[in-house]
């Protein structure tokens, strides 16, 4: 179990990355953190003639705030990410999320651009991008694209990037200081890949009611699922337990999730009832009624 | 054992274990096989080669990660520490090292050398852990041998006796 021979080059620009994997017209691939690609090279599941490796290029692994949004940069390690005071005080759901992601040897090498790139519908960083309504900065031969993140996420393991495009940097609008965020996942282990995950965001206003909701699921279909008709249904409410009950019952009809050898599709649907209601209820307990920011819809 | 060279060999230089090495290596020999390989450092094990059983553990500038899932030639430049490098000398072995044996907390010894590793860089950061944090941290390295509790067990007398207090409860 080793990798087939490869050349491999480390540009110190994206314009030299470009021309490289424009050269070798879609038998290169792009090396990140490696956490997901390297296995697939040892089990000879990939056979690229080339790798490309992100690291040498500068500006990739930022963490900045513009307006009101978070951008990180492709090459961002997860413990980065974890370990970042901006990201800990703007948007702690990310730093929820990424408890879950694998364990702290595979976050210390494994990026932000890779796990989105690598587009896995039962990853934690995707289910964020959607929940948040994350845009992709992706650069190629033809120039500049951003692509909202239903764009970014066809099916599983699939991303629109093309062989000779580049996922640059996220842009994550962040949730407003107000609002209440939670993240659950089931796994076997801890640290497995989930098998059903879910993530949540309350915005409370001042009679208590539910001024914004926002649900996110993962493990259910080929990409990230946001749960749009179960958000408009809890809008506008009070939160209560019952609330949370039907919509996990809404949320388990609504997926389309397949059977494997992890889980059946009935269990998957089970999983997600039971974590819709639990993220809205953490959540909604998190939101705080004062303090109330700017509103992003 | 000689590793045969593609026709697109890359120069490294590369620190281990406070030593510096100089070699050529295909882009796809793994980290993990030059060290045992190239550098006879044969203390990293080779599980799973897809970073799921932890046992290639090692430290790539300080912090945890698989030698598996790393090209040799992505460590050009950096400092690795593997588990020979843990002990103090050859004479003593370090406080975690030391409490793995008392605690009987190896049987086989294959998973061990990344138990070492792992728990060595979670201590250095955390250092009065719970036992649930310290099996939350291990959890990315797997033992088929103990049933894990002799490992936590010495994690835990280990903090206890590096930083004189703890909050976890009695094993």
């Amino acid at each position: 179990m080793k990798p087939v021979p490869f050349h491999y080059f480390r540009p110190s620009s994206l314009e030299e990355a470009i021309s490289i994997l424009k050269r070798y017209d879609g038998e290169a691939k792009l090396l990140a953190g490696g956490q997901s690609l390297i296995p697939l090279l040892n089990m000879r599941l990939a056979r690229p003639s080339a790798l490309v490796d992100l690291s040498g290029i500068p500006s990739l692994d930022d963490i900045k705030l513009e307006g009101q949004d978070l951008i990180i940069g492709a090459m961002v390690r997860h413990s980065s990410v974890e370990r970042s005071p901006l990201v800990a005080e703007r948007c702690p759901l990310l730093r929820e999320a990424m408890s879950y992601v694998g364990h702290a040897a595979i976050r210390t090498r494994g990026t932000f651009g890779g796990s989105m790139a690598h587009a896995d519908p039962a990853a934690e960083l995707p289910a964020v991008a959607a929940l948040v309504d994350a845009s992709f900065h992706i650069i190629g031969p033809a120039g500049w694209r951003t692509v909202p993140w239903q764009g970014f996420f066809e099916t599983y393991l699939t991303s629109c990037l093309e062989p000779t495009e580049i996922l640059v940097e996220v842009h994550l609008p962040l949730p407003t200081r107000s609002m209440g965020s939670a993240f659950l996942e089931i796994a076997r282990r801890h640290g497995d890949f989930a098998l059903v995950g879910a993530a949540a965001l309350v915005d409370l206003d001042e009679a208590g009611c539910m001024s914004e909701v926002r649900l996110a699921l993962m493990g259910v279909g080929g990409t990230p699922w946001r749960l749009t008709a179960v958000e408009k249904s809890l809008r506008g409410h009070k939160p209560q337990i019952k609330l949370y009950q039907d919509a996990g019952a809404k949320a388990a009809v609504d997926i389309e999730p397949g059977s494997d050898v992890h889980a059946s599709a009935d269990y998957r649907r089970d999983l997600a009832a039971m974590l819709v209601e639990r993220v809205l209820m953490a959540a909604a307990s998190r939101a705080s009624k004062t303090g109330r920011g700017e509103v992003k819809v | 054992m000689s590793i045969s060279q593609s026709n697109s060999c890359h120069a490294i230089r590369i620190t281990v274990n406070g030593q510096h090495y100089e070699h050529e290596v295909e882009p796809r020999l793994l980290l993990s096989d030059f060290l045992r390989h190239t550098l006879e450092l044969t203390g990293t094990h080779v599980g799973c080669e897809h970073g799921v059983c932890g046992a290639c553990t090692i430290l790539l500038d300080g912090q945890p990660a698989r030698s598996c899932l790393t090209l040799t030639v992505q460590a050009d430049g950096h400092e690795i520490t593997t588990v020979e490098g843990l002990a103090t000398n050859e004479q003593e072995l370090s406080p975690l090292q030391e409490a793995l044996r008392t605690h009987h907390g190896l049987q086989c010894g294959y998973c061990t050398p990344g138990f070492l590793i792992t728990a060595s860089a979670y201590l250095r950061d955390n250092p009065s852990p719970t036992e649930e944090q310290v099996r939350a941290a291990l959890s990315g390295n797997l033992c088929r041998c103990t049933g894990y509790q002799n490992i936590v067990a010495a994690v835990l007398d280990t903090a206890r006796e590096l930083h004189g207090k703890s909050s976890t409860k009695e094993m």
